[in-house]
Order: structure tokens, then sequence, then C-alpha cells
């Protein structure tokens, strides 16, 4: 057809394509409208908040805050190897009377002893001076200061200052890490003995690795009998799956911590079939066994329903097709039916993982101290030492991890493809 | 599920294999809620099965526990109870609200960025709830609205919507859209015939996405523990408090009834998923 055919009109006379275009674009406003109040909503609440949290964890504007004049002379401050100028000594001078005016002297004390040990007692020292009127302004302010204690004559609580001076940091993140940054400012590690949090994250993988993998091998058989069960049974046989899914979180773990406990029914039947003496119950909660226990039984369900949902299209016909070929029902089901079963295991992997990796309230209640994990680490600093940025970057590292996750399972099954029940 | 008489011994006795660790882990999985029954009608104090309880004497059995969670002053239930109750029921109607309305914008082939705006509103099902909880108090106690039912609820709207939206998107791709059209066509306005065309066939999936929301609220301790004052206490911060301090029979008591209510809503989940299968015309 050639490309002078006459545009085709509306009855208004608007070419046919400028009409089509204009509805769909009412269209297109019109469903954005429907979905607007909720995006909205989440955008303010939610989005915005976890914005705030990775604010919140690199903010160091305090220090910044509290000495503007020190940090103003300290750009006059070039050489490095020895002690700043007398400006900087002033303009920290003033900026500590400042906040001696507004007592916030001793929040100062505080975060720079963390930057440098030592310096709560040396800024104490200078406090005490300034409140008898010890100092003189209208001579050498550096002289006076170095008098106060040898440490002020020290350059490396000079530098200490200095490294405060940014407004963001990455400190929290390297905390998390079990670094930090050393005082000619290389990255370096905290000792052996003090990587706590490192611990956590290996600790963390791994039980939420090994939960998915047990929750794989009690899942996939019951699923496939689930699925290959006749209705009348697999309906009732259903709700052993279902019911745990419907019951609240916190009763499956109180009927964990009743049947785990020392004298609890587990190690009453360990006892009666002669495993373990009744003198020399095993402790089996408040460790990762009860972590395990308790939280592959809670997942479980969350594997077996994306994997029937999968197993119930395959058709019987093509596992006895298989067998018909030739294949004994091994070969039949390792060829056959496992590869279409592929899809349910990756969902209901990455569902497990993703949840396990974020539980606290179960390794709270049964983990005892082996067993928590990084989430109970950070519900510690909100609530126990309030040290909220440092919360918030160890929250942002893990919800990296669970992006990462959650985008690999967008890519392999698509979110929109996620079913309930 | 027999098996045909032709198989040989070997596979025979792997499918007894088969059956004897799907039996065990069925019994994994169910087990455990039953152990709670027995012991919430305990007449004493310890979480064990006491000697008479293991004779079945009549004598070990009563029902001090439930008077407890009733009348006991020591443990507020009953305010636990109420606000569980409050902040459900708001929060699950928040919930079918906007998550309704977001479900009915994304399933229209209009929809610019679908996959984004998907992502964004399953995100608080995905993101840790250790993390969703510390996200929500800074807004929260940012907006003034910390310790306060309004809070949690709005904080429970936002975990419960990826519910709906989820039940509800999938109840609308097998929705026949030319029935809309032949509402409008006959003379329907929008509104009218969501109500009256739409609203009844997507209903199905409204419900379960709704019991899924009210369930969720139901039972989240993460968001709350952050949020919650005194006054805001739930049955969930209740329990939480209970298993950590002194772990009291009275817990069982209220895990018993906790359990019956999760029975009576798997239930009407399932009715709901059945009817709604057949509306879709899913035979099986």
């Amino acid at each position: 057809m050639s490309s002078e055919t006459k545009q085709i009109l509306t009855t208004d006379g608007i070419p046919l394509e400028v009409s089509l275009k204009k509805a769909e674009k009412k269209n297109k406003i019109k469903a954005f409208l429907l979905v607007a109040p909720l995006l909205l909503f989440l955008v303010i609440t939610y989005i915005f908040p976890i914005g705030d949290m990775f604010m919140r964890s690199v903010d160091d504007r305090m220090v910044t805050n509290m000495l503007p004049k020190t940090f103003k002379a300290m750009e006059k401050w070039e050489n490095l190897e020895e002690l700043p100028p007398e400006e900087v000594y002033r303009g920290f001078y003033e900026d500590y009377k400042v906040l001696v005016e507004k007592q916030e002297h001793g929040k100062l004390g505080q975060r720079l002893n963390k930057e440098k040990n030592g310096f709560n007692t040396i800024t104490k020292r200078l406090f005490r001076q300034i409140k008898r009127n010890k100092i003189d302004e209208s001579i050498s302010i550096k002289d006076q200061i170095n008098k106060i204690h040898k440490r002020w004559r020290n350059i490396e609580f000079w530098l200490a200052i200095k490294r405060t001076a940014p407004p963001y940091t990455m400190a929290k993140y390297l905390k998390g890490m079990d670094m930090y940054v050393a005082s000619d400012g290389s990255i370096a590690q905290v000792d052996e003995d003090r990587r706590i949090h490192r611990i956590l994250w290996l600790r963390t993988l791994e039980i939420a690795f090994f939960v998915t993998l047990f929750s794989f091998f009690m899942g996939y058989p019951i699923a496939h009998l689930l699925a290959t069960l006749p209705m009348k049974y697999s309906n009732l046989l259903m709700i052993c799956v279902l019911l745990p899914f419907w019951t609240s979180l916190l009763v499956r773990t109180a009927s964990w911590m009743i049947l785990l406990q020392q004298q609890g029914v587990v190690n009453d039947f360990f006892v009666m079939i002669g495993l373990v003496g009744d003198d020399n119950r095993p402790e089996m909660m408040y460790n990762k066994v009860g972590t395990y226990v308790a939280m592959t039984q809670i997942l479980l369900p969350f594997m077996v329903l994306p994997l029937y949902s999968v197993m119930k299209t395959i058709s019987p016909s093509l596992m006895r097709a298989g067998k018909s070929l030739g294949g004994t029902p091994f070969v039949a089901f390792w060829k056959v039916y496992f590869p279409l079963t592929i899809p349910g295991i990756g969902a209901g992997c990455l569902l497990v993982f993703i949840l396990a990796i974020g539980y606290y309230i179960t390794p709270a209640l049964v983990g005892g101290a082996s067993g928590t994990l990084i989430s109970n680490q950070i519900a510690f600093h909100m609530k126990t030492t309030l040290d909220w940025s440092f919360a918030s970057a160890m929250g942002l590292m893990l919800l990296t991890g669970v992006l990462v996750i959650y985008w690999i399972y967008n890519k392999l099954v698509g979110v929109d493809n996620i079913k309930l029940g | 599920m027999a098996l045909p008489s032709y198989t040989e011994t070997r596979y025979r006795i792997w499918h007894y294999i088969y059956l004897t660790i799907c039996t065990f882990v069925f019994f994994f999985l169910i087990a455990p809620l039953f152990v709670i029954f027995p012991l919430s009608f305990n007449a004493e104090e310890f979480l064990v099965f006491s000697e008479g309880m293991k004779n079945l004497d009549p004598d070990a059995f009563s029902l001090r526990w439930y008077k407890d969670m009733i009348y006991g002053t020591k443990n507020p239930w009953g305010l636990a109870a109420k606000n569980s109750f409050i902040i459900a029921i708001f929060a699950t109607i928040g919930s079918i609200i906007l998550g309704t309305l977001a479900a009915l914008g994304l399933s229209s082939r209009h929809m610019p960025y679908k996959g984004l705006i998907m992502a964004t509103l399953i995100s608080p099902m995905i993101v840790p709830l250790i993390i969703s909880g510390v996200a929500i108090f800074f807004f929260m106690a940012k907006a003034g609205l910390a310790a306060t039912h309004t809070g949690i609820v709005l904080a429970h709207i936002i975990l419960g919507t990826p519910f709906v939206v989820i039940t509800v998107t999938a109840t609308l791709s097998g929705f026949d859209h030319s029935v809309t059209r032949a509402a409008a066509s006959l003379g329907s306005n929008p509104v009218n015939t969501f109500m009256k065309i739409t609203l009844p066939l997507i209903l199905p999936g409204v419900i379960s996405g709704g019991l899924f929301a009210f369930v969720t609220s139901f039972d989240e301790v993460v968001v709350v523990l952050f949020l919650a004052g005194l006054e805001n206490t739930t049955i969930p911060i209740q329990m939480w408090t209970g298993l950590r301090e002194q772990l009291s029979p009275t817990i069982l008591a209220v895990a018993t009834c906790l359990i019956l209510l999760s029975t009576l809503i798997l239930i009407s989940a399932e009715l709901l998923r059945r009817r709604s299968e057949r509306l879709r015309g899913i035979n099986r």
C-alpha cells in the first residue's frame, strides 16, 4: 500500500491515529490514578523512611555543627606533621566555650573519645579551666591549652578532630563489617577477639542456607505427595500445611519452647527410647539446634505451597510416558519430573531464604546467644544502645542483600507469579 | 496411591520409604500445635506434662488458666485483645481499599511501568520486617504517631496491602473485561459498573486478600514492638513479653484460642479459594 493513502478520520474529523493516542493516554492516566493512592502512601510512609535510614546511617554532622570555627581554621593547617597553628586552637577554644554555655560539651567529649581514646579526659580538663576562667584570651591560646594536658600537644588528637570534619561518614558501615578508619586514614580490621559482627553475618547466612536446605528436602516429598494423591486425601493432608501457615508465629514458637525444653516432650521421648540418660538431657533450646528446628517448621509451608502449585500442573502422563519409553522410575523422575519442578524449587527456596535471612522473633526466643541473627543485633541497637545510625547501617546492609535476592527471584519467577495459599 | 502389581521389590521399598518420610514431615508440621491443647488445661503451674496428666487423672486438668486469661489482673489480655481486633479491623479495611484500587489499575493493560510499580507495591512483603520496623518507626516518630493506634494501623496497612494486591491481581487475571464493556454500553457509569459487576466477581479475591491482611496485622509483633506504648499493647506483644519473661500457662490458654481462630480463618480461606477457582473456571 502506498504511503499516500488518505488518512482515516473519525466522525469529528480528527485523524484516527491522533484520536486513538488520546484515548490511550486517557486510559493510562486512569490506570495510574487507581494505583496512585497506594503508591503515594507507600512512598511517604515507607520508601522515604528507608531513605531516611540511609541519611541517618551516614550522617556525621554533629561535630561538624559543634565546631564550625575550628574546622574553618583547620583549612589553613597545611603541615600535618606539626601541631595546628594558633587560629585552630583559638577556634576550638571559642567553639568549646559555646558548647559549655549550651551544656553540650559532654556530648562532644564522648564523640571524640570514640574517634580517639583518651579524649574525654582532656576535654574535661579544658572544661574545668574554662569554668574557673583560667584562660586568658589576650595571649596565645595554643600555649595555654597545650599546658593543660600533654595529650593536647600530641598531634594525633588534633588529627582525630580533623577526621570528624566531613558531615558524612562510612564509619557505621565499616563497623558493621568489624572495620574502622585508623588514625592514618587507612581502613583497618578490629582485633580478632572483637569481630562480633562478621560472626553474626556468617551465622545468619549459614542458618538461612541450612533452613532453606532442610525445608527443601522435607517440602519436596510432601508437595509431591499432595500433588499426586486423589483430591479427597490431599485436601485433608493440605490442612497439615495450611493450619501452621495460618497460625500465629508466636504460638508456633511457644509450642517449640515447650517441646524442646529440658523437661520437654522431645527430651522425654529421647529418655524413653533410651537415647539419652534421664540425668543427661541435652540442651536443645537457647542454641542453634532450637533455631534450626523451629525455623524449619515455621518456614516449611512457604516451601511446600509454591512447589505444590507447580507440581499440580505437571501431567502424570509425562512420568508414565518416560517409564513406557524404557526409563526406570528413578530415571523418569530425574529426567522428566524433576526438571519440570525447577520453577517451583526456585520460588520456594528464594522465598524461604529471604524470610529466613531477616528472621527476628523465633531466634530471639529460642536462639539464646549462639542462635541469634543479624536482625536481633539490629533490634538490640534500636532499643538498648539507642545507636540508631548503626542499626540503620546494618539494616541497609541486610536490605541490600535481600534486594539482590529479590531481583534474582523477580528475574526467575516474576513477583506477579507469587501464589498464596 | 496404590502401586501397580508389577512393581519390582526395590521400588516398592523406595515407595514405602517415601511414604514414611512424608508421614514424618506431616507429623513435624502439625504435631507441635497439638502439644499446646492439653497443657493449657494443666492444673499445675509448670509447662510440662505432670504425672497426673499422663495417667489422665481428671484432677490434673482444670480451666484455671482460662479463668486467669479472662479475669486475671496481672495480664492485660482483655485490653490486648481489644486493641488487636480494633487495629486489625481498621488495617484490613485500609489495606482492602488501597490494595484493590491499585490492583485494578495494575491489571489494566494501559498501566505504564507495571513491573517497577508492582515491585514497589509488593516490597513491604519482601523487605525483612525488622528493617520495615525501623523505617516505619522513624516515620511515625517524625509524624508524631508513635505509640498511637493510628500509627500502628497505618503501619499494618503498609504490611497488609501487598497481600491484597497479589490476590486481587490474581483474581483479575481471569476476569473477562468484556462484561464491564457490556455494562458501559448499556449505559452504566464506571462507579456503578464497579459496584454491580466487577466487585461481586472479584469479591473472593478481595476477601481472601483481606484475610491475609487481617492475619498479618493480628499476628504482627516486630513493627508493633517499635511503635507501641503501654496503651497500645496487642496480643502478640503480650505473648512476646510473656514468652521472654515468665512462661506461664496462661499464654497457652491464649495460644489455644489463637489456634481456634486460625482454624476458622483457614476454613474461610479454603472455601473462598474454591469458590474463586470455580468462578475462574478452573476445574480439577
